[in-house]
């Protein structure tokens, strides 16, 4: 059988590799995607503080280590018993709207934008953050501006710009000044209006375009699966607090539960050739990986926290919301690549978010914690991390020492969907005897890369390629084809 | 002259550092003028085949982040070590194990009875665990073998420069970088991109005397914001710690954690931040000092939570 | 098959324990011969560093014997040991490194028989408890 090697798998946090089989006929037989990697964080958290594990977890990413600093805090908050007073949690909503806005900045423009900017045949040499600040200037100093106003708000109410320290049981470790307050207001009104910005971007570039939006359709990007995402009370989209909800390939809802009920809802399944465990829904079981309502493969990505939710809560995201359905056409949304649009209305919701949250009385007020007093056991936090639903669970002792950790991390709700979506893509792709060409290795990639795995690095001095190397192998493991581009 | 030949490379590591790396903000045009970017998965799609296409010591710089934790990290570090020039050991991964040198306290078995059969969620009555080498139906399928022991960049292969912290600022970074350009580099061994004294050194908080009848966590207290958190009776590291992070952590009102690693000339962190907290301690009875000593529930994790790999000890003892 | 001798790094303070340990010598006091002796000045030079070395140096168990309390010839040396060492002996059982293989006891000049029967109870409790484990 002859074996296509994607390896290593690059623009994801930490490694992967994709082995694409073909049948006698040139077909695809299957494909895998492995991840190779593992650090045991569930282990080695035993014996810690319970108030440490918000700095300690964050550790498990870097480029989102605010998502784990606010699951991690609220099952510590959740472990003492405590409710943090009104400002502690507007403040960590702040900081968490601040980090949306530079995190879905980063992917759209860098990683995933691309493709759809630049085309996704267009030449390599292009097809990158570069190639779009070339087609429209104006947004590339705004997108390093971004960036660097989103990580000097995370620094100001968490301390640091990477790894936030702020977080504690019942609050945060410090309050902010008026004055720092005004300047989170000024820096806010400036991404909002970036938010709008890459709206048109997304308008004029992407949805303008016939090609695109068919290439969004494709069927070869599209999985019926079921849609997680937390919600408010009103069932709008929250990044930071509420129940999540589930709901199936039909769009009906399925689940609603508090965080201390996920474990009736979620579980994950092992495969040995992977360190990547594979989460689905335990009331519909694992039946593989397939989709459709009898499988409970689900997916936890900005499209499906809209599939999941009535609505967003602020006026300029939810008509982008209604505008989305009604071009696509009905609800939920299914193509995959959709997703990259869903990621630009939560962009423009956070931006809103965190207006308004920076313009609250309570924000600067002097009550930012409150100290627990009744003895610590065992809690569960639950945000969106921009990846997926994001879930810690820690079991103390009466003193606090951890003694039993249990994590669901964003991009592992999505692996067995990943891995579909590679096949399904591959297998529409890669036709007995067609010659592979580079514009199909992309393909490919995009499939992959519109999950936005876990980490999609942000740089300015790409040197405006993705070079990708494809060999095919025969089942002697003798190289019959190599297919690069873009390499030196 | 060409332009520098630079690599990057993400071990075991989180990823913080690569984002730390892009702190010295519109600095990178003036890097991308100088420099190429010849290998650095996370950014660019050249592939490991592309390193051994190399010739030795053709990249001129390589930053390393990341402990070596897997097969594949150890690979990759004796590949880049042997392309390279200059290696780098970026961050508290690579240079002492940072947090994921916390499994040290553990092992595979360990870990993986934990993740793969006990963990609530998981649902594996089978008891399957990830093989490196697996038949499937359509052939053999491969993953990297997980190491019972966390190791350092520098455990694994000659290291020419340290850079701490988790993760390093960006003005560090921006200064080592620049020495790089410049050709400006102190001698091979050096720890860069930091000072040499303690923290304390940075922090603008009120230090007096030193004399400590409790411990509390912090959650337990609203502490003084002038004041020395160390006196206050907080855990801070920044006694035992490199200056160079500008006491980030402190001006927030959270005591220093260590990521910075040891000062100069010390050689486990975790021992002289131990001692510092027992010097304090303001008693001489031994009921008394025990009691004290009771409320400091996690020694190793608070003394060594950076720095176990790079510690004497390094891992636990398990039979 | 030979029994297993455990190997005892112990840090002698010079004014006390050390001066017992010699007189539990010439006194002609048997005491097993597991005890690898470092005369240092006092208790209170012993960094938990050395102790850490020895450990990582494949030592089965460390002792450190100072003056007793009150006695200790630079007034408090001893009492900055006694806090030290607590801390550390807490720390080193989370790396599996039991509580027999590290004693913190006073011993004065005097108390030949005390040195001796301390280091038999301490040779005694490793033979039983074996070699410290292989790492990982």
């Amino acid at each position: 059988m002859k074996r296509i090697s994607i390896d290593p798998i690059t623009r994801l946090e930490g490694h992967g590799k994709i082995e694409i089989f073909l049948d006698d006929a040139g077909e695809v037989a299957n494909a895998y995607l492995q991840i190779p990697e593992l650090r045991g964080f569930e282990k080695f958290c035993e014996g810690r503080l319970v108030e440490d594990m918000p700095q300690i977890t964050e550790r498990i990413c870097g480029v989102c280590p605010e998502a784990h600093h606010m699951a991690s805090v609220k099952a510590v908050d959740d472990v003492f018993h405590i409710d943090p007073p009104p400002t502690a949690k507007k403040l960590r909503e702040l900081l968490y709207s601040a980090f949306y806005v530079f995190d879905h900045t980063t992917h759209f423009y860098v990683l995933g934008g691309p493709d759809f900017v630049m085309g996704p045949e267009a030449d390599p040499a292009v097809r990158n953050v570069l190639g779009v600040i070339a087609k429209v200037p104006e947004v590339g100093k705004e997108v390093i501006k971004t960036r660097e106003m989103g990580h000097e708000i995370v620094e100001i109410v968490g301390g640091r710009k990477i790894h936030p320290c702020g977080a504690l049981p019942g609050g945060m470790s410090h309050g902010l000044t008026e004055e720092q307050r005004q300047h989170i207001e000024e820096m806010a009104r400036s991404l909002l209006e970036f938010a709008k910005l890459t709206i048109k971007v997304l308008d004029d570039v992407v949805l303008a375009n016939k090609g695109y939006v068919d290439l969004i359709l494709n069927d070869s990007y599209l999985h019926r699966t079921y849609y997680m995402g937390l919600v408010d009370e009103n069932n709008k989209v929250n990044f930071y607090d509420g129940k999540v909800r589930v709901v199936d390939p039909g769009g009906k809802e399925f689940a609603k539960y508090a965080p201390k009920e996920y474990l009736e809802h979620v579980a994950e399944h092992v495969e040995p050739w992977s360190y990547l465990k594979f989460p689905y829904l335990k009331k519909v079981g694992w039946k593989g990986f397939t989709d459709g309502p009898q499988s409970g493969v689900y997916r936890a990505t900005p499209l499906s926290r809209l599939n999941a939710a009535d609505g967003m809560a602020t006026p300029l995201a939810q008509a982008e919301y209604e505008r989305m359905y009604s071009t696509i056409g009905g609800k939920p949304v299914h193509a995959t690549l959709a997703t990259h649009w869903a990621r630009v209305i939560e962009l423009l919701y956070a931006a809103e978010r965190l207006l308004e949250l920076s313009l609250d009385r309570e924000i600067t007020g002097p009550n930012y914690r409150t100290i627990p007093t009744a003895t610590p056991d065992e809690g569960v936090g639950i945000v969106e991390a921009p990846r997926g639903t994001l879930t810690h669970h820690y079991i103390t002792d009466e003193h606090g020492i951890v003694q039993k950790v249990n994590l669901i991390v964003g991009t592992t709700n999505n692996n067995a969907a990943i891995s579909m979506s590679i096949k399904k893509a591959a297998q529409g792709l890669i036709k007995g005897g067609k010659k592979i060409s580079e514009g199909l290795l992309n393909k490919i990639e995009m499939a992959f890369r519109a999950y936005d795995p876990c980490f999609g690095c942000a740089t300015h001095s790409l040197p405006g390629r993705m070079p990708l190397e494809v060999i095919i192998r025969d089942s002697h493991g003798e190289e019959i084809q190599r297919i690069s581009r873009g390499l030196h | 002259m060409g332009k520098l030949r630079i690599a990057g490379y993400w071990a075991a590591g989180c990823g913080g550092c690569e984002i730390a790396a892009l702190e010295i903000g519109d600095k990178i045009i003036q890097l991308a003028e100088v420099a190429d970017i010849v290998f650095w998965p996370v950014a660019v799609d050249f592939k490991y085949h592309d390193v051994e296409q190399m010739a030795d010591k053709s990249i001129d710089v390589c930053l390393f982040n990341g402990a070596i934790r897997s097969s594949e990290n150890e690979h990759i570090a004796k590949l880049l070590r042997a392309k390279s020039k200059v290696m780098v050991a970026y961050g508290s991964c690579a240079y002492e194990g940072c947090i994921p040198a916390l499994a040290n306290l553990t092992n595979r078995q360990g870990i993986f009875n934990r993740v793969y059969i006990e963990t609530p969620s998981t649902d594996n009555s089978n008891h399957t665990f990830p093989q490196t080498s697996y038949q499937v139906p359509e052939g053999e399928l491969t993953l990297p073998e997980f190491y019972d022991t966390v190791k350092t960049l520098g455990q694994t292969v000659e290291v020419d420069y340290f850079m701490p912290g988790c993760p390093p600022v960006g003005k560090q970074t921006w200064a080592v970088l620049e020495a790089i350009i410049q050709g400006k580099l102190p001698p091979p061994g050096s720890v860069v991109g930091a000072g040499t004294r303690a923290l304390c050194e940075e922090c603008p908080r009120v230090k007096e005397e030193k004399k400590v009848k409790a411990f509390y966590r912090p959650y337990e207290i609203m502490p003084d914001p002038e004041k020395c958190l160390l006196e206050q009776g907080l855990l801070c590291a920044g006694v035992a710690t490199r200056e160079g992070c500008g006491a980030l952590c402190p001006k927030a009102s959270m005591p220093c954690t260590g990521c910075y690693g040891p000062m100069e000339g010390v050689i486990d962190q975790g021992a002289k931040f131990l001692s510092a907290v027992a010097s304090i301690i303001d008693s001489n009875d031994p009921e008394e000092i025990n009691r004290i000593i009771q409320s400091i529930r996690d020694p190793v994790g608070t003394f060594y939570r950076y720095s176990l790999a790079e510690s004497l000890l390094r891992r636990a003892r398990i039979q | 098959m030979a029994e297993f001798e455990p190997k005892i790094v112990g840090f002698l303070c010079n004014w006390c324990s050390y001066r017992g340990a010699d007189l539990a010598g010439t006194s002609r006091i048997k005491s097993a011969p597991n005890v690898r002796s470092l005369r240092v000045m006092c208790s209170g030079r012993v960094d938990p560093t050395f102790v850490l070395k020895a450990f990582q140096l494949g030592a089965d168990g460390v002792l450190v014997l100072g003056c007793h309390p009150g006695d200790c010839h630079y007034k408090e040396g001893n009492y900055k040991a006694a806090r030290r060492m607590a801390l550390l002996k807490k720390m080193l059982a989370q790396f599996g490194i039991e509580e027999e293989r590290f004693m913190l006891e006073w011993v004065s000049a005097s108390e030949g028989d005390r040195f001796a029967s301390i280091v038999n109870d301490m040779t005694a409790k490793l033979k039983k408890l074996g070699p410290v484990a292989q790492q990982g």
